[in-house]
């Protein structure tokens, strides 16, 4: 156990576990469940699958490792932890991946069955680290798993081929008991989930009972660790990951906006959830079409948006590179569209199930002509059902493309959320032109589509469908007003500046961007983006508890900025910009404010530890 | 479709405002003049009809059309009219693309509306050249073309429209030719009332970098040699006297012949409603390009449910059995607990 935590038999604060096996081996399914019990026990929590991109690399490799890391406590935690306090590895090959992120003095619960010669070699391990002593900074419990299933499983009938597969229960019912998680909950969940199957009910149950027992007689581990409620605000609560908040915000985003939901989309890692969970809500009025492609999947939602939808699609990285052309025309109709990139790490292919934000100088520039549009971004999984809204409620009200940045820790990282009371939702509702709203040079009425409101600068959406405003509308560029085709250079450069200015008054349409500075008296500002939220607020935190007052700025709005955003930047003597990329916010404030703003880069597929953070700060401000 | 409440129109409510600008010539012209004159035609309103376009010469199409109209970008005209017919099936959607735009930078989005079979009326006009890029070969050009980009004959060997569209499973596939506006008339009417993706490979002239492409074949004094009618459930045959016509040998391959060497038993009587398209696509085969007797007509038109009413009748169908969403239910569905 790491310093901040207490011995086993007392009360804890904070436990970062983390479940590593074969990707066959259940390893998500575990994790998911030991939060979700940790969640209606009431703690604060927060998870982070990592699993490769391979369905099933070879097994006991390296390449199939797959893992689930969750963090519970009795306070409000920000991130799914640094480094695991308890790594349950399921064969070498889990360990090996794995026990370098574990601090020495941490716990290792190994399945002892699984280190046989042949697994220990598959592993790339010559000689067996449980012998060897390369383990003894660590506490290690050897657990043989595997026969101890197979034994307890017996009364079941199940063959030991099939339950064997039930040793994830074991590990399950073990650090249920070791960290007094309910038990009700998860056989609960087994009993509905294999209903169709007595055999796999009874097998997996008794495994996990197997499990909870051998942890309770054993006498290995000293008394079970309680980690009491954390202290939330009052209401009803679920655990939500990132793409299921999205599908839902945008299920909410079309009822508040009043308009019927289409997505269109291609599957591609790690976005392919949300189309996947909005495919269920037909009743909702929800329209999806898997399309052939990336480009059609936008063209498809743009032509919905054409007919009077909300039109949606969904994509990582690689998808956006194909979808550009298709949202510059957005730009050029001014039509609402939203388009949701999961960023992943690139170039290219690059690392499709790992985390990087390095798409928002993409979403920003990549596009050609001037084709400004709005980008916001989501910084925590529930927040992504906030994120989605306000999204929707920009394309709507503006008439443009808007780009949501997510990624995929966000994804598939997790969270307990509290519902929001969908009275205090906004109406985000547009309501379609109905009527001419202008006059012919011989003073007859006609429909100027191009004729736009002066608040906004948004333009009529006229659907089809509406006698009396046929209009054409196109790519080309189009003469203010009646959005005739005009090739006159003055008319080009208006409706490029119109543009561009329609984007950039949504800066008075968004709140400032807030402070942390409880001191009130930093130096330095931390500003981040996107899903680095918790990892920057938890830096920040240990920063100030060792004396160190820094500041903290999220935004969550990166086209275009609060209004304050200048103010704020130039309001501290240092401003450092972490960031999963090499530097992309951090150039476009550089540019924008002349600050000398500083990045602080990783670029590994993985998330911030707060830990490199907090080194980070400290190796850039001192000694200057 | 039929809607009796329909005001009457002419030609001239359904011509926008827009000054046309193809090139003097252009066989564009007398396709969108059969258009125009069939719209009043086809009972149907201005404001429910669309028509989308990619990029090219004929995708200027929809701003001379006084309905509501989308001018795309290149290849990607069925993608927008897809997402738009599938999401208001009140709609008249249309298409019209050509043989860049439709079989290059777009084949892909071709072959999966035509065989999801999405309710639009797709026109493809082919004149075997893009046009405005100034005259490089293009998917349907014949082998050997000397073009622009092609200074020694191009080597891409030719996509046959029609044999492509029953190859991505079309439910309704036919040709016609910018010259002969009655024939135009008649198949865009029988492709606009298909329910279902209707494909129509329209021979045009491009009278500036491929002059002359069809005339072998389209030319008034030539047709009756060089044009095959293909009629449902008549005998296929043409000639000056219908002398000759379309037969099967016994190795399963059809042949033009005299009807006077054969008889007429041997003629092949053509069936567009044959659900197995084989006959078709040999029919498809028929020329080997705009130089040989060439059938035109109808190929294919068999029924089957279109991608949008299958989408919405699934929505109606959850909403039967489910009810209606409601958000609250929904986001309280998983787990929840009470703090």
């Amino acid at each position: 156990m790491s310093d901040s935590t207490d011995a086993p038999g007392s009360d804890l604060h904070t436990v970062v576990i983390r479940f590593a096996g074969d990707s066959g081996d259940g390893m998500q399914l575990t994790g998911d469940r030991f939060t979700l019990s940790s969640a209606v026990f009431g703690n604060d929590l927060a998870s982070m699958p990592d699993y490769p991109a391979e369905i099933r690399a070879p097994a006991g490799t390296m390449a199939g490792v797959s893992a689930f890391q969750i963090h519970i406590s009795d306070h409000d935690i920000l991130t799914p932890g640094d480094s695991p306090n308890v790594l349950v590895a399921m064969n070498p090959a889990a360990l090996r991946a794995n026990v370098g992120d574990a601090d020495p003095g941490s716990t290792l619960i190994v399945n002892l069955d699984a280190f046989d010669e042949r697994s220990l070699t598959k592993a790339g391990y010559g000689s067996n680290p449980l012998t060897d002593g390369s383990l003894s900074a660590y506490t290690v419990y050897e657990v043989p798993m595997t026969s101890m299933t197979l034994e307890a499983a017996k009364p079941s009938g199940a063959k030991s081929r099939d339950a064997e597969r039930s040793k994830n229960f074991f590990a399950l019912g073990l650090l249920s008991w070791m960290y007094t998680r309910p038990t009700d909950v998860t056989l609960a969940w087994i009993a509905q989930r294999f209903k169709s199957n007595p055999m796999v009910v009874e097998a997996n149950t008794l495994a996990f009972k197997a499990g909870w027992n051998f942890g309770e007689t054993a006498e290995l581990f000293g008394a079970p660790v309680h980690i009491n409620p954390t202290v939330f605000k009052p209401g009803t609560y679920t655990n939500i990951t990132g793409n299921a908040a999205l599908a839902w915000g945008l299920i909410a985003a079309a009822q508040l906006a009043k308009l019927p939901l289409f997505l269109a989309s291609y599957p591609i890692t790690p976005a392919s959830d949300i189309l996947h969970e909005l495919s269920k809500y037909k009743n909702f009025g929800v329209r999806t079409m898997q399309a052939e492609d990336e480009i059609a999947a936008a063209g498809a939602a743009l032509g919905a948006a054409f007919g009077g939808h909300l039109g949606v699609t969904t994509t990582s990285g690689p998808g956006m590179d194909l979808k550009a052309e298709t949202i510059g025309l957005a730009v050029s109709l001014e039509l609402p569209l939203v388009i949701i990139d999961v960023q992943r790490a690139g170039p290219s292919t690059g690392l499709p199930t790992k985390t990087e934000q390095s798409d928002l100088l993409m979403a920003m520039y990549g596009r050609h002509g001037e084709a400004p549009l709005p980008i916001v971004a989501a910084k925590t999984p529930g927040h992504c059902f906030t994120a989605a809204i306000e999204a929707a409620r920009l394309a709507v009200k503006y008439r443009t493309p808007v780009i949501l940045l997510t990624d995929a820790s966000l994804a598939n990282g997790a969270e307990p959320w509290r519902l929001p009371q969908l009275a205090d939702l906004p109406d985000i509702s547009a309501p379609f032109a109905t009527l001419p709203n202008g006059i012919t040079p011989d003073g007859s009425p006609e429909f100027q589509p191009y004729l736009r409101d002066p608040a906004t600068l948004a333009r009529p959406w006229a659907v089809p469908g509406t006698p009396g405003l046929e209009h054409r509308i196109g790519g080309l560029e189009k003469a203010d007003g009646t959005g005739a085709i005009s090739y006159e250079p003055a008319n080009h450069e208006l409706m490029v500046r119109t543009r561009a200015a329609k984007v950039a008054g949504i800066a008075s349409d968004i709140p400032p961007v807030v402070v942390d500075d409880p001191s009130g008296n930093a130096d330095v500002l931390l500003l981040g983006w996107g899903s680095t939220y918790g990892s920057i607020a938890a830096a920040a935190e240990r920063l100030r508890r060792r004396g160190k007052q820094v500041a903290h700025a999220h935004l969550t709005h990166l086209n275009p900025w609060p209004s304050n955003l200048g103010e704020v930047v130039k309001g501290y003597d240092k401003v450092l910009v972490p960031e999963l990329n090499l530097g992309h916010l951090c150039s476009m404030v550089r540019a924008e404010f002349l600050v000398d703003a500083r990045p602080i880069s990783k670029v590994q597929g993985q998330r911030f530890l707060y830990s490199e953070v907090e080194a980070a700060v400290v190796a850039l401000t001192e000694g200057t | 479709m039929t809607d009796i409440d329909v005001p009457l129109t002419s030609k001239k409510d359904w011509s926008s405002d827009q000054e046309v600008r193809w090139c003097p010539g252009c066989g564009d012209y007398s396709i969108l003049t059969a258009v125009q004159m069939l719209m009043p035609e086809l009972g149907v309103r201005r404001e429910n009809t669309v028509f989308i376009s990619g990029i090219g010469c004929s995708s200027r199409f929809p701003y001379y059309m006084n309905t509501y109209g989308l001018h795309g970008i290149h290849g990607r005209a069925l993608p927008l009219a897809t997402g738009l017919a599938v999401a208001r099936p009140d709609l008249d959607v249309w298409v019209v693309t050509g043989d860049g735009d439709g079989l290059s930078i777009g084949g892909n989005h071709l072959i999966h509306a035509l065989r999801r079979n999405v309710d639009l009326t797709v026109l493809l006009f082919n004149n075997q050249i893009y046009g405005l890029t100034k005259g490089q070969y293009s998917p349907t050009s014949e082998l050997g073309k000397v073009t622009k980009s092609t200074p020694f004959g191009s080597v891409d060997h030719p996509f046959n429209p029609v044999s492509l569209a029953l190859g991505a499973e079309a439910t309704f596939v036919a040709r016609t030719h910018d010259l002969d506006r009655k024939h135009m008339m008649e198949i865009i009417r029988r492709a606009h009332d298909h329910k279902g993706a209707a494909f129509v490979e329209i021979y045009q002239n491009c009278n500036v970098f491929n002059d002359g492409a069809f005339e072998q074949v389209t030319a008034r004094e030539a047709r009756s040699q060089m044009l095959i009618p293909l009629v449902h459930g008549q005998p296929v045959r043409f000639g000056t006297d219908g002398e000759k016509c379309v037969t099967v040998d016994r190795q399963g391959r059809a042949l033009i012949a005299e009807v006077a060497d054969v008889g007429e038993d041997a003629i092949l009587v053509h069936d567009e409603q044959r659900d197995e398209p084989g006959l078709a696509f040999m029919l498809s085969r028929l020329a080997r390009g705009p130089y040989e007797p060439t059938p035109v007509g109808v190929f294919r038109a068999v029924e089957r449910p279109d991608y949008g009413s299958l989408v919405s009748q699934q929505m109606l169908d959850a909403q039967q059995r489910q009810g209606p969403g409601d958000l609250a239910t929904l986001l309280s569905g998983g787990t929840t607990w009470q703090v």
